[in-house]
């Protein structure tokens, strides 16, 4: 009897203990994709809950039919139509609407729109409105390399939100003692940008800036040259981007490298090189587009630690998947964003300061408190 | 079979406590009443005491200690000495090293200074600890093999902490202290330098390290499995047949042809656990410093294979 119940106790603590080694994960529901030369492990695996989750939020607005090009131009009818001014009425009120449902579809109109004054331009979303469909049509027409023949439309991003989920701003992490107590250097605490890693959190200001941090810090030759500026701690930076691509694509080290050797580009998925041409995009956005914002915006839209502008990084578009919204092709509808055009000799007609904020915005903002 | 039946068993005889055996310099050297404690019992002997601390392991542990509050210190002050945040980021807090641009020399403080300090009082620490373990073996006439085995770790420790950093000029290529921290630099150390796994010294590290693991598994059943015959005596068996030494051999030497002895046994298991950390030392002194790049490397020597191109075409974008 007492052996029974010894063999009873061994048999649930083992139980137990190999259900706490698994993280209380079962193994089921989880794919692997074959990614590279068999037996190397080079594979992709996808966990199905997790898949459905992050296209919990994904619902694509239905599409309207195509408007009638001929006609008055926008620019010529209405006042303040900056950027799609070539766009006849027809095209141009499609697209208003098509913004309102992609960005702000409980807020509508008002979220970019001073109330009974459309032209009004006291309003700080209008602005940016303005700045993001000009970045729409760069991203489409000068980025292929990245975006391919799907390029993006404003939901790819916001899918429905004001601001779009995943955006970031500068941070320090929490306030460390000052003095002669040792500094954390950027890393060692539970890193929100870096999967909960204590690798260096701030990657985004270190890489996706100007000035970037080198990420190619291993060496091209099997033996020491004359000279290395690159140092261990380097490639500490280097991998907390990694971790930040692997959590915003949903993807692993082996979707673009071949691990045996990292740098080595000869033996790398193709993805590899789409991904670089993602660096500089996402660089070029926030250098060009987003950093210039900054006046703009209200002081709750601005970054708590350095008062910077939200910026974009890999997650802000692919929002966990490795291709965003799963390669809907949804410019082949909008083919007006292409066609975004700053007037020459444009002047607003109101010229005041345009941080107002927006009322819809203030509400928002409350109800998300 | 009840227990007690076998001579290798768990039962415990409360008895009073014995002193040990007398050395050549008196007993003055034990301190404290030796008591038995139940629970120790259960995975060890039940008797606690006496101990000898001694100059030396006195002056380690607050060595030890001071490397310890370093650390600790520190790790408060990175989360501004809140309590709750020190104990939620315990394993995430770490204490870097000097940052490249001061090289080998003396940084300030709050740049890696404390890193040095902290650094400092843990060797001492541990060579004291050695000295101690060298001693406390000399003083009762043993064989000073425990010594150098712990030897060859601190040597690990040491090609980590300063060997390396010192061949490579640069304190901030050494290890931080912390829990996550720690890890994340073995990781970037096998990215800076092309891939560990095809470090050869490190192949052996884990081969060693591995094999220790098996041997570990074979000794212990095989020695609790002879146990009913009296396993323990192993010398004084050998030389018959039909013993405990006897059967364990045969049951290796019909099991796979071949079976180490009772002598060989602790030889084996000795240089496996050593040479883990002794060549692991060596492949972390080569790294940086004679090879940078170990999957290059390998390939140069035909160590890895290469594999047939499955993505033709893909090109640096950076021409």
């Amino acid at each position: 009897m007492k052996t029974m119940k010894r063999k009873v106790f061994t048999a649930a603590a083992l139980t137990g203990a190999a259900i706490m080694v698994t993280g209380c994960e079962l193994p089921v529901g989880v794919e692997t994709d074959q990614k590279g030369y068999r037996g190397l492990g080079l594979e992709q695996v996808t966990k199905r809950h997790l898949e459905a989750r992050k296209r919990a939020d994904m619902e694509i607005p239905p599409v309207e039919g195509p408007a009638s090009s001929s006609g008055p131009k926008a620019g010529d009818i209405y006042e303040n139509v900056e950027v799609l001014g070539d766009l006849s009425i027809g095209e141009f009120n499609r697209l208003m609407n098509a913004i309102t449902a992609w960005v702000a579809p409980e807020e509508g109109c008002n979220y970019c729109h001073v109330p009974g004054n459309f032209a009004d331009e006291n309003i700080y979303t209008k602005i940016v409105s303005r700045n993001m469909l000009e970045m729409t049509k760069t991203i489409n027409t000068e980025w292929d390399a990245h975006v391919g023949q799907t390029g993006v439309t404003c939901y790819t991003c916001h899918m429905g939100n004001p601001v779009p989920e995943n955006i970031w701003y500068e941070d320090p992490g929490m306030k460390q003692a000052s003095g002669f107590s040792a500094q954390r250097m950027g890393q060692n605490l539970a890193g929100d940008n870096v999967a909960s890693t204590s690798l260096p959190n701030d990657v985004f200001s270190a890489f996706l800036q100007e000035d970037p941090k080198n990420l190619r810090v291993t060496p091209r030759t099997s033996l020491p040259g004359p000279e290395d500026p690159d140092n261990l701690m380097d490639a500490e930076w280097g991998y907390g981007l990694m971790i930040h691509f692997s959590k915003a694509l949903g993807a692993t080290c082996t979707t673009c490298h071949n691990t045996n050797n990292f740098p080595d580009w000869g033996t790398s998925p193709v993805q590899r090189v789409t991904a670089w041409h993602g660096i500089e995009l996402v660089r070029m956005l926030n250098v060009d587009y987003l950093n210039p914002l900054q006046p703009v915006y209200p002081s709750n839209r601005l970054g708590v630690a350095a008062g910077d502008a939200p910026k974009a990084n890999c997650a802000t578009c692919h929002n966990g998947l490795q291709l965003p919204l799963d390669g809907a092709p949804m410019l082949n509808d909008y083919p007006e964003l292409n066609r975004v055009e700053r007037r020459e000799g444009w002047t607003p007609a109101q010229d005041e300061a345009a941080t107002t904020e927006a009322k819809a915005d203030v509400a928002q903002d409350a109800a998300d408190a | 079979m009840a227990e007690y039946q076998n001579i290798f068993n768990r039962v415990q005889v409360q008895a009073e406590p014995e002193a040990g055996v007398p050395i050549e310099r008196g007993n003055r050297e034990r301190i404290g009443k030796p008591t038995l404690v139940y629970w120790f019992g259960k995975i060890g002997s039940a008797q606690l005491g006496p101990i000898y601390l001694g100059w030396t392991g006195l002056l380690s542990i607050v060595f030890g200690l001071t490397a310890i509050l370093i650390i600790g210190f520190n790790f408060l002050a990175q989360v501004n000495y809140d309590v709750i945040q020190f104990i939620r980021q315990l394993f995430w807090l770490g204490l870097e090293p000097p940052q490249p641009e001061y090289g080998l020399g003396i940084p300030p403080l709050q740049e890696g200074g404390w890193w040095l300090m902290a650094g400092f009082f843990l060797t001492t620490s541990l060579l004291l600890w050695w000295v101690r373990m060298y001693r406390r073996a000399r003083a009762l006439e043993l064989g000073t093999h425990v010594a150098w085995a712990f030897a060859s770790a601190i040597f690990l420790f040491l090609c980590l902490g300063f060997f390396r950093p010192v061949l490579m000029g640069d304190w901030s290529e050494a290890v931080p202290f912390g829990i996550f921290p720690h890890l994340d630099w073995t990781t970037a150390f096998s990215l800076k330098y092309g891939n560990l796994y095809y470090n050869p010294f490190h192949m052996l590290s884990i081969a060693f390290l591995y094999g220790s693991a098996l041997l570990f598994a074979m000794h212990g059943a095989t020695v609790l499995a002879v146990g009913r015959y009296g396993g323990e005596r192993e010398i004084e068996q050998i030389t018959d047949r039909g013993t405990a030494s006897d059967r364990a051999a045969l049951f290796w030497r019909w099991t796979m042809g071949f079976n180490a002895t009772m002598e060989s046994i602790h030889r084996w298991a000795w240089w496996f656990a050593v040479l883990v950390p002794v060549t692991g030392g060596i492949g972390i002194l080569l790294t940086g410093t004679v090879v940078d790049n170990w999957y290059l490397w390998a390939i140069d020597h035909g160590v890895a294979p290469s594999y047939p191109d499955v993505h033709p075409g893909v090109e640096d974008p950076v021409k």
